[in-house]
């Protein structure tokens, strides 16, 4: 997605800065100052104020994956270089999890590598190798089943799966409605199942409706079997510019990802199916051999922050639901006014478990093809 | 890849030549580094990795995953969308090089054809799918073409806007090798229009025909951004299969199979090239 020229001059950059780093890095060690690179909370490296000073000395952090319009992560990344004077890198933003850590590997012991990542479960389970343990100062409010219990990956915000759609269709009630013949290539995924998680989740949305459990995705898949054999499949992958151009008119995303105010569109709906409201979330974790590790924790602190401009609620301005969300909003933190905005969900939230996830990922791998091909 | 196809029938003697201060070899040394880094040593690495198993260790495991049911999938699929995308391509291309070579040879319509065509033949990737896509895609402004996503023919269709144009320019030599002369020696002992193509013309243009036609199926074959942008919820052909399990983040990701993958299409247009340079040779026979 980048240009190879830009490609080259990052790596030049980042010799540059590995050799900075390189002159520098022995002086702070002779001094004796804490080694970030292996301190699990900011209390245990000596309080949030040496890990700011220290932070602030690196200066940069490497980010990577995060689309600016995505979770609203334009307006967190600039309000984190505002307070705190630290550089963002932000690397191919319309990444995908799986590129992440592909960056992590490939970058490996570069100033380039990403320091943190904000991948899928399935990814972050994968991969805890890459990652080092960390805890935020706000760890008890990260609800015990959404974190690792040695803080090797830790979820950040999620939402549930949500029908979005253009309102020329008027007011879509249930999922049957979809296979109407109005809907004619109308409806689209982001994403391949197989290879997005959030098309996979689509998948999976269309098989709870449809009757199907969590961990047997046929009946979604047989839907689609259905929806495409009515004509009404786009097979274009959902973007804002395509819901712009108004080519996908009919969405399956995460409701944080359908907002109106997140696809730019005014005549814009969203619908959360009730009855089964599928949620997802996306998890955090630091790069083991981060070339920032100082900056890499305090954008974690930063991200788990409770305060108006923190983290949580800069994310729950943007749509998305902060994994620290039940704490907040008993302590009183919550920014109600946004929580107020967010898709009413009702009935009891279904989310996969690792093998649910597997198992439809594999039922996907050998059964997608077949029913939309 | 169309200038490899024109420079053997432009190749001349070399001047008998004033002595060179460097060996003449060093002019070759930008050309081999660049096909040296940029080809041989990714095709080298691809190789090196499909034979790994995933913890680095010898194996032949990957090939036996080349048989597996839902690989070869992918690989029909790309033969599939080859075939009929070169064939359409090489049919309508060779119909239009005739109608253009049949012309005045400094005419304009001549000059711009193949202008145009030197400038379509590159036109392809997202902008050209966008470029279908707001017209007959699932809400085109001029219609909603239900066909435009089947598949092969409507991704076919897609290609045929970079295949014909390619078609005209590397069969352009083979048609302006046909001499008049000839036309007229079969029409002076009496020969009919179809005689003439069945006897003299069709067996002369036949290698050159079925050589681009190749060229044509690896162009297809390779071509990525314009089907990904197309039909992106589903993998077709194997360079999607690529990224599938290069990309994917919910668990399928596998950079062994990525590789097993690319060596089958390593597999693929080495056959195919072999078979053009053979036909390429065949032709320039009679072509210069």
């Amino acid at each position: 997605m980048r240009s190879p020229h830009r490609n080259a001059l990052i790596g030049l950059t980042a010799l540059a800065l590995l050799a900075a780093g390189c002159s520098s890095g022995s002086s702070t060690s002779a001094s004796g100052t804490t080694n970030w690179a292996t301190v699990t909370s900011a209390s245990a490296g000596g309080g949030m104020s040496a890990l700011v000073a220290a932070a602030k000395k690196e200066g940069t952090l490497n980010v990577i994956a995060l689309p600016p319009t995505w979770a609203n992560y334009g307006a967190i990344i600039s309000t984190f270089e505002k307070k705190y004077g630290i550089k963002v890198n932000s690397a191919n933003p319309d990444g995908t999890s799986q590129q992440e850590v592909n960056a992590i590997k490939q970058e490996n012991g570069t100033a380039a590598a990403p320091d943190v990542v904000d991948v899928g479960q399935a990814v972050a389970l994968a991969n805890t190798a890459l990652f080092t343990p960390y805890k935020v100062a706000t760890w008890s409010s990260i609800p015990a089943a959404q974190r690792d219990p040695s803080g090797l990956w830790y979820e950040d915000y999620g939402g549930y799966m949500a029908i979005g759609y253009s309102s020329k269709f008027g007011t879509i009630t249930s999922l049957s409605d979809l296979l109407s013949s109005k809907f004619k290539g109308a409806v689209a995924l982001n994403g391949d199942p197989t290879s997005a998680n959030a098309g996979l989740n689509g998948v999976m949305l269309a098989n709870l409706l449809s009757g199907g459990t969590p961990s047997d995705i046929s009946k979604g898949v047989d839907w689609f079997h259905k929806l495409k054999q009515a004509g009404n499949f786009n097979p274009v992958s959902a973007t804002g510019a395509t819901i712009k151009a108004g080519t996908t008119p009919v969405v399956f995303n995460w409701d944080y990802l359908n907002l109106p105010s997140y696809v730019g569109v005014s005549n814009w709906k969203v619908f959360v199916p009730p009855g089964v409201p599928l949620g997802g979330y996306y998890t955090q974790a630091i790069n083991k051999s981060a070339p920032h590790p100082a900056a890499a924790r305090l954008w974690e602190e930063f991200l788990y922050s409770q305060a108006t401009d923190g983290g949580q609620n800069l994310w729950l301005v943007g749509g998305a639901r902060p994994v620290e969300q039940p704490a907040m909003t008993s302590n009183g933190t919550i920014n109600s006014a946004a929580a107020a905005k967010l898709p009413p969900v009702s009935g009891t939230p279904v989310f996969l478990s690792q093998q649910q996830a597997t198992a439809a990922a594999n039922y996907l791998s050998a059964n997608w093809q077949s029913a939309i091909g | 890849m169309a200038v490899a196809a024109t420079t053997e029938a432009g190749a001349r003697p070399g001047r008998p030549g004033r002595r060179l201060s460097a060996p003449a070899w060093v002019g070759t040394v930008p050309f081999f580094a660049y096909v040296g880094i940029f080809l041989l040593l990714p095709t080298g690495i691809v190789l090196y990795n499909a034979f790994q198993n995933p913890t680095g260790g010898f194996s032949l495991s990957g090939l036996k995953a080349l048989g597996n049911p839902e690989i070869r999938g992918f690989f029909w699929g790309s033969i599939e969308l080859c075939l009929v995308s070169s064939l359409t391509g090489a049919v309508f291309g060779a119909i239009l090089a005739y109608a253009v070579a049949s012309g005045n040879p400094d005419g304009v319509v001549r000059r711009l054809y193949l202008a145009v065509s030197g400038v379509l033949a590159q036109f392809g990737g997202v902008t050209l799918a966008f470029a279908f896509l707001v017209l007959i895609g699932p809400v085109g402004l001029l219609t909603h073409a239900s066909w435009y996503l089947d598949f092969p023919w409507g991704i076919a269709v897609i290609y045929a806007y970079f295949q014909i144009p390619l078609m005209v320019l590397v069969f352009m030599p083979a048609m302006d090798g046909l001499k008049v002369q000839w036309r007229e020696a079969s029409e002076n002992l009496g020969a009919s229009a179809w005689q003439y193509w069945r006897h003299v013309g069709g067996p002369l243009l036949a290698p050159a025909f079925l050589g681009a036609a190749l060229l044509l199926f690896a162009n297809a074959l390779s071509a990525f951004a314009t089907i990904e942008a197309w039909e992106n919820q589903i993998a077709y052909v194997v360079p999607q299969q690529i990224s599938t399990v290069l990309n994917s983040e919910v668990g399928l990701a596998n950079v062994n199979e990525a590789d097993v993958l690319a060596l089958g299409m390593i597999i693929m247009v080495a056959i195919v090239m072999t078979g053009y340079a053979l036909l390429q040779r065949r032709a320039a026979r009679w072509l210069r």
